[in-house]
């Protein structure tokens, strides 16, 4: 540490220091590389002219399909920040819980044949599947775990947080196996639809289509219903919600399993779309969704859904539009460090994320 | 600028998104004083203390403190420079022990290096002690002898103030800056810390900066009193001449001019009461 | 009635519990562990266990001693009911294909042999003797409570530990007498579980008499018993690996690590309140910088020897750590976590791609990395190693310690408790921060330079996130803060799981299970950091007159 005192004669001598510390200047160094990496790669990668516009296309669209997972993650991430001020690790855990659930009523229903003549209700029943176990297991988790530290301030939430994704993932191992399994696929599923020589793979517009609806739906609930206004109340301030004559602990309880549905169903179409199921899944897209939330600006409803749509595209097409112009080789292996790395620009240089103005100030 | 004023703050400005908490304020205090900010709840007071000590950067208007410009400095430094603050919520490190938190405030005035207290050099030690016998004198000073070795959330609330104050004044700062030492005291307590601050500059010779949501507790004690009525200098002067002041009336009990005048009797009552208890 | 509900709801809980425990694998598991030979096996122990927690909470403020007696048998009944109801479904309907755990052997196991109606009585009639014990074992004299608890644990670790007591009691004459007299291989012989148990037994009786007699220690007599303790179990860490051979020594070897970035990352977490999730980057950096200068293989660089790789990786660490810290100085709290989880990630991520193939050795790694030596004397065996551990782990405890008493110390807990009021009393926050990164990630470089001339080689696989979350679960569950609590934190999470290897794959279940305990129940951790004195230590030793600023 300084050896010396700091009053030295003057303050104004040191003036410029201060302005522009060797912190800043850091961060600079660190934006502008960012963006001239970003700059150089796509140049780099327009001039080589390596992928033609139906891989482009192709990118593109998976980047919006796994962008929606990320969004429905997303959104249980921003909610219960906003009622709790809890980072709720554990929340792609909870999309594994789907996942497995959509698992089990998938394969008798595949096996019987049941999937194949009825589609439509074979993926309900799944789905249904999905969105109760996870948001009973959402809700389980929290009067469990999260209860105790409503009023709590400091590490103890997030470790607890920790110790319920652990718990979570080693006993859906424990419970099922530690193997990979593969998640059934029906024939309809494999269609593809052409459009002016792009070929758009039905399942990835089937999870597109039924994620932004669902959202919607969510959408609806957070805006128009009693108990959603009453979350939003509790996000803007819990205190004075509560004087309001608010019931806390239900819209709690409600956002658990609101949060926890939406992932239900995002395990359900992760599941769908990599074709297998496996206890650690949810980890690192839930880490990503979290990334999405905060992109969006943690707190707010459609800013998840955007981040996480946002997240997804950069995800998908950055490995091949930044990092191939500069020369990397196998880019795709990259394409965890440029998610990772967007959110933690985003943390770093605007915690406040793109919609969210007033939440982040609370805590970060 | 005067040669007898210590801090000077030229057209502070602060806002909050489209809000402005202070609004152009100029504020001078002169070397040695009490000074008293006063204003009715969310007049913008901590706002002030918070743009002098760079917890939030001003807007636009300037800071200068005995001939420096610290606006834009970073806190450490403006604390470096020799202001030093108390919060309005007491806010020291709860989970230290009494005299581990004079020990942090006297962080700059320790000199030593961390591997010097890895390899334990002559010199550490030296400095160790010394600051050890300090923080002792201090202990002493905030009446908390014996006390020093609870952790500082166990402490009665008096003594969790008094140790704020000490806290600060272990930076040896030439500016103190209280934020409501007296919130949530009865009367005894008050005087009690009113008495206390006076002790203080006694003591260590220096300039305090006041705020105050009482105009009760400042008119005793104070040399000069700048009122603050959303975010903006309303009156300013000595006790005798902010009392007596028809604005500074209107901001606190909502007075307009065509108010009953048995309100504003009322009023200036109170007021006159606070400075006939000196 | 309420009393009933209570003894209801209780049952129910530690029925599903127990429940849980068989589905998840773990009962099926235990019962591999013998305790005493012939007779009782962990899986059972744990079953007992279960029962009487379950009538000992039933049984907590029901009132009378006969209500307290019933409130536990109806909340063994109900458990046992429970784990009945399970042994039959699974009898009857093919569940394996979904449960994996959902065994024949489960099965039997549940039903103590039996075929499934009467293994399901069985069953119920244990639950509710198991309650009705638990019961009457809350509701009886302390001491004898207490003695009872202590001779079963006994029996117990006895008997769960037994091939690491055997292995260190592997001498002739009186010692083998008795060694032969308490075990076979097998586990315990009865006789032995019952010596022990009165032995354990008896001994808390004389010591709970004893306290009884008014003698409180005073917190200097329970500082000098820990320091003693502290002192004990340190010995036994250095004797142990001599008594017990090379297996312990390995397990040894690897707390060891633990402790050494422990102390790390306690510098971090624990002092200066900065939730580092990225931890293991720095162990990567110190791994991969040693393997790098040192190895014999093509993308060997220098091929230094040990003790001049070493300070360069600890450097190139303490580099790593304070380029790492420079990003991230600004974010706080839960924020801070999640974006260092992101930075060990890419670094991880980054090291296994074909892109930085060439300079690491991709999914590969480095290979032929040569052991240390100290004159011509090589560290080749794990137990030597250890002890090189164990000194760099003393060092580590020694600089942390002073550390955590000096100002800097001081600066990180007032920066733990409150960043913006520390850096309005002048601490400056980047240099006090970066100095938590870099001296953590000073330690955690050594731990990783150790580990890479142990193993020989390093590859990426080694370099998960799940080692920050031991490192992190460790210092939690030992104490954050507190030094002995990093040692004690090890053994348990490190050593512990080690030990009973076949658990290993329901380690993380149980770090999951513990930092929801302990986040819950005690926060401090098993060994809190202690309340420096600092007031009284100095009116004692020197004397400082205090007059000079006497008020009034």
């Amino acid at each position: 540490m300084s050896a010396g005192p700091l009053a030295i004669p003057s303050v104004a001598a040191r003036r410029g220091a201060a302005r522009m510390s060797a912190v800043s200047l850091a961060l600079w160094t660190v934006r502008f590389l960012v963006v001239a990496l970003v700059v150089a790669g796509t140049i780099g990668t327009i001039l080589k002219d390596r992928y033609t516009t139906a891989q482009w296309f192709e990118f593109v669209l998976f980047g919006l399909t796994i962008g929606s997972l990320y969004a429905q993650v997303a959104l249980g991430y921003t909610m219960v920040y906003g009622v709790l001020r809890l980072i709720n690790f554990a929340h792609g855990d909870i999309m594994m819980c789907g996942a497995f659930a959509g698992y089990f009523v998938a394969t008798p229903l595949e096996n019987s044949g049941f999937l194949e003549v009825h589609p439509v209700l074979g993926m309900a029943a799944i789905l249904a599947a999905g969105m109760v176990v996870s948001g009973v297991i959402a809700v389980l988790t929290e009067r469990i775990a999260y209860r105790p530290f409503r009023r709590v301030q400091g590490f103890a939430p997030l470790i607890c947080a920790f110790g319920v994704s652990f718990f979570l993932e080693q006993t859906f191992r424990g419970l099922f196996g530690s193997s990979v399994k593969s998640y059934p696929a029906p024939k309809w599923e494999g269609v593809e639809f052409h459009w002016a020589g792009l070929s758009v793979p039905g399942v990835d517009l089937l999870v597109i289509v039924l994620a932004v609806a669902f959202m919607a739906v969510l959408y609806l609930i957070v805006q128009k219903t009693r108990m959603g206004m009453a979350m939003r109340a509790v996000s803007e301030d819990g205190e004075a919600a509560a004087l309001m004559g608010v019931d806390v602990g239900k819209v709690i309880v409600f956002t658990f399993a609101l949060g926890g549905a939406m992932a239900g169903i995002a395990g359900v179409f992760y599941a769908f779309l990599f074709k297998q199921v496996y206890f650690y899944m949810g980890f690192t897209p839930g880490i990503k969704a979290f990334g999405g939330a905060v992109l969006g600006g943690i707190g707010s409803v459609p800013g998840a859904m955007l981040g996480g749509f946002f997240l997804g595209l950069v995800e998908s097409v950055g490995p091949s539009l930044f990092l191939d112009g500069i020369g990397i080789k196998a880019p795709y292996e990259l394409r965890d460090v440029i998610a990772y790395t967007l959110m933690i620009l985003v943390l770093v240089f605007r915690p406040q994320g793109i919609l969210g103005e007033h939440m982040a100030k609370k805590r970060a | 600028m005067a040669e007898a004023s210590l801090l000077l703050c030229r057209r502070l400005t602060r806002r909050f998104g489209g809000i402005a908490a202070l609004t152009d304020l100029d504020l001078e205090v002169a070397s040695g004083a009490i000074h008293s900010i006063i204003g009715p709840n969310g007049a913008g007071k901590t706002t002030v203390f918070n743009c002098i000590t760079q917890n939030l950067s001003p807007t636009s208007g300037e800071v200068w403190f005995r001939s420096d410009r610290i606006d834009g400095l970073t806190p450490d430094r403006v604390a470096a420079a020799g202001i030093s603050r108390t919060y309005q919520n007491i806010r020291l490190f709860r989970n230290i022990t009494a005299i581990e938190n004079l020990l942090v405030g006297m962080h700059l005035h320790v000199h030593s290096h961390w591997w010097g207290a890895v390899l334990g050099t002559p010199h550490t030690k030296r400095e160790e002690a010394r600051a050890h016998a300090e923080a002792l004198k201090l202990l002493h000073f905030i009446d908390l002898a014996g006390r020093g070795d609870l952790l500082a959330r166990n402490l009665a609330y008096g003594e969790q103030r008094r140790l704020e104050i000490g806290r600060a004044l272990a930076t040896r700062p030439k500016l103190l800056l209280l934020d409501e030492p007296t919130a949530g005291m009865n009367p005894h307590e008050t005087s009690r810390m009113m008495a206390f601050i006076q002790r203080v500059r006694a003591e260590f010779d220096i300039t305090i900066l006041l705020i105050e949501h009482q105009m009760r507790v400042v008119m005793g004690m104070s040399d000069r009193v700048t009122v603050l009525d959303h975010g903006a200098k309303i009156a300013e002067g000595t006790p005798p001449e902010v009392q007596g002041d028809p604005a500074v009336i209107e901001a606190y009990l909502g007075v307009k001019s065509a108010a009953p005048t048995a309100a504003r009797d009322h009023a200036a009552s109170l007021l006159g009461a606070a400075a006939s208890e000196r | 009635m309420k009393t009933l509900t209570k003894a209801a709801t209780t049952g129910l809980l530690f029925g599903v519990g127990g429940v849980y425990l068989a589905l998840v694998g773990l009962l099926e598991m235990m019962q591999a562990r013998p305790i005493v030979f012939g007779a009782v096996n962990l899986g059972q122990a744990v079953l007992a266990l279960l029962a009487l927690a379950c009538g000992a909470v039933a049984a907590r403020d029901a009132g009378p001693a006969f209500a307290r007696a019933g409130a536990g048998l109806l909340g063994g009944l109900l458990a046992g009911a429970l784990m009945a109801l399970l042994q039959v479904i699974v009898a009857t309907v093919p569940l394996q294909g979904m449960f994996i755990a959902a065994s024949p052997a489960l099965r039997n196991m549940l039903a103590f042999g039996f075929a499934p109606g009467p293994g399901a009585l069985a069953m119920l009639l244990g639950g509710g003797i198991g309650g009705l014990a638990g019961a009457v074992l809350a509701v009886s004299v302390p001491s004898l409570r207490r003695a009872i608890v202590a001779g079963a644990a006994a029996v117990v670790i006895a008997g769960v530990f037994q091939e690491l007591i055997q292995l260190m009691i592997q001498y002739e004459g009186i010692i083998g007498w008795i060694r032969d007299f308490v075990y076979t291989w097998q586990g315990l012989r009865p006789q032995g579980a019952v010596a022990i148990f009165v032995i354990a037994g008896g001994t808390s009786l004389v010591l709970s008499h004893r306290s009884s007699a008014g003698h409180v220690p005073s917190p200097d007599q329970r500082r000098r018993r820990r320091f003693i303790s502290a002192g004990v179990a340190l010995l036994v860490l250095v004797l142990m690996p001599l008594l017990a051979g090379a297996y312990i020594g390995e397990v040894l070897m690897l707390v060891g690590l633990y402790i050494l970035m422990g102390m790390g990352l306690n510098l971090e977490v624990g002092l200066a309140g900065l939730l580092d999730l990225g931890f293991v980057a720095f162990f990567a950096v110190g791994a991969y910088t040693t393997a790098l200068l040192m190895s014999g293989s093509s993308i060997g660089l220098l091929h230094l020897s040990y003790w001049e790789a070493m300070p360069i990786a600890v450097l190139v660490s303490i580099l790593g750590g304070v380029l790492f810290g420079l990003p991230v100085l600004g974010v706080r709290g839960d924020y801070l976590a999640v974006a260092t989880l992101g930075l060990g990630e890419i670094v991880r991520i980054v090291v296994l791609s074909d892109f930085a193939a060439p300079l690491l050795g991709g999914p590969q790694g480095v290979l032929d990395i040569p052991k240390p030596s100290i004159g011509s004397f090589e560290l080749g065996s794990p137990v030597k190693l250890f002890y090189l551990t164990l000194v760099c782990a003393g060092v580590a405890a020694f600089i942390a310690w002073r550390l955590e008493n000096s100002r800097l110390g001081r600066a990180w807990e007032a920066l733990r408790d409150d960043e913006d009021v520390a850096q309005a009393l002048g601490v400056n926050l980047i240099r006090s921060k970066l100095l938590a990164y870099g001296l953590g990630a000073a330690f955690a470089g050594l731990g990783g330079s150790i580990f890479a001339t142990m193993l020989g080689s390093v590859y990426p696989s080694s370099f998960q996130l799940l080692i920050s979350i031991n490192v992190l679960a460790l210092i939690i569950v030992g104490g954050m803060g507190s030094l002995p609590g990093v040692v004690l934190g090890a053994i348990a999470l490190i050593g512990l799981p080690e030990l009973l290897r076949e658990f290993g794959e329901y380690r993380y279940l149980f770090y999951g299970a513990a930092l929801i305990v302990m986040m819950r129940w005690k926060p401090e951790g098993l060994w809190p950091s202690e309340v420096r004195s600092r007031e009284l230590h100095a009116a004692a030793g020197e004397a400082e007159p205090v007059a000079a600023m006497e008020p009034g």
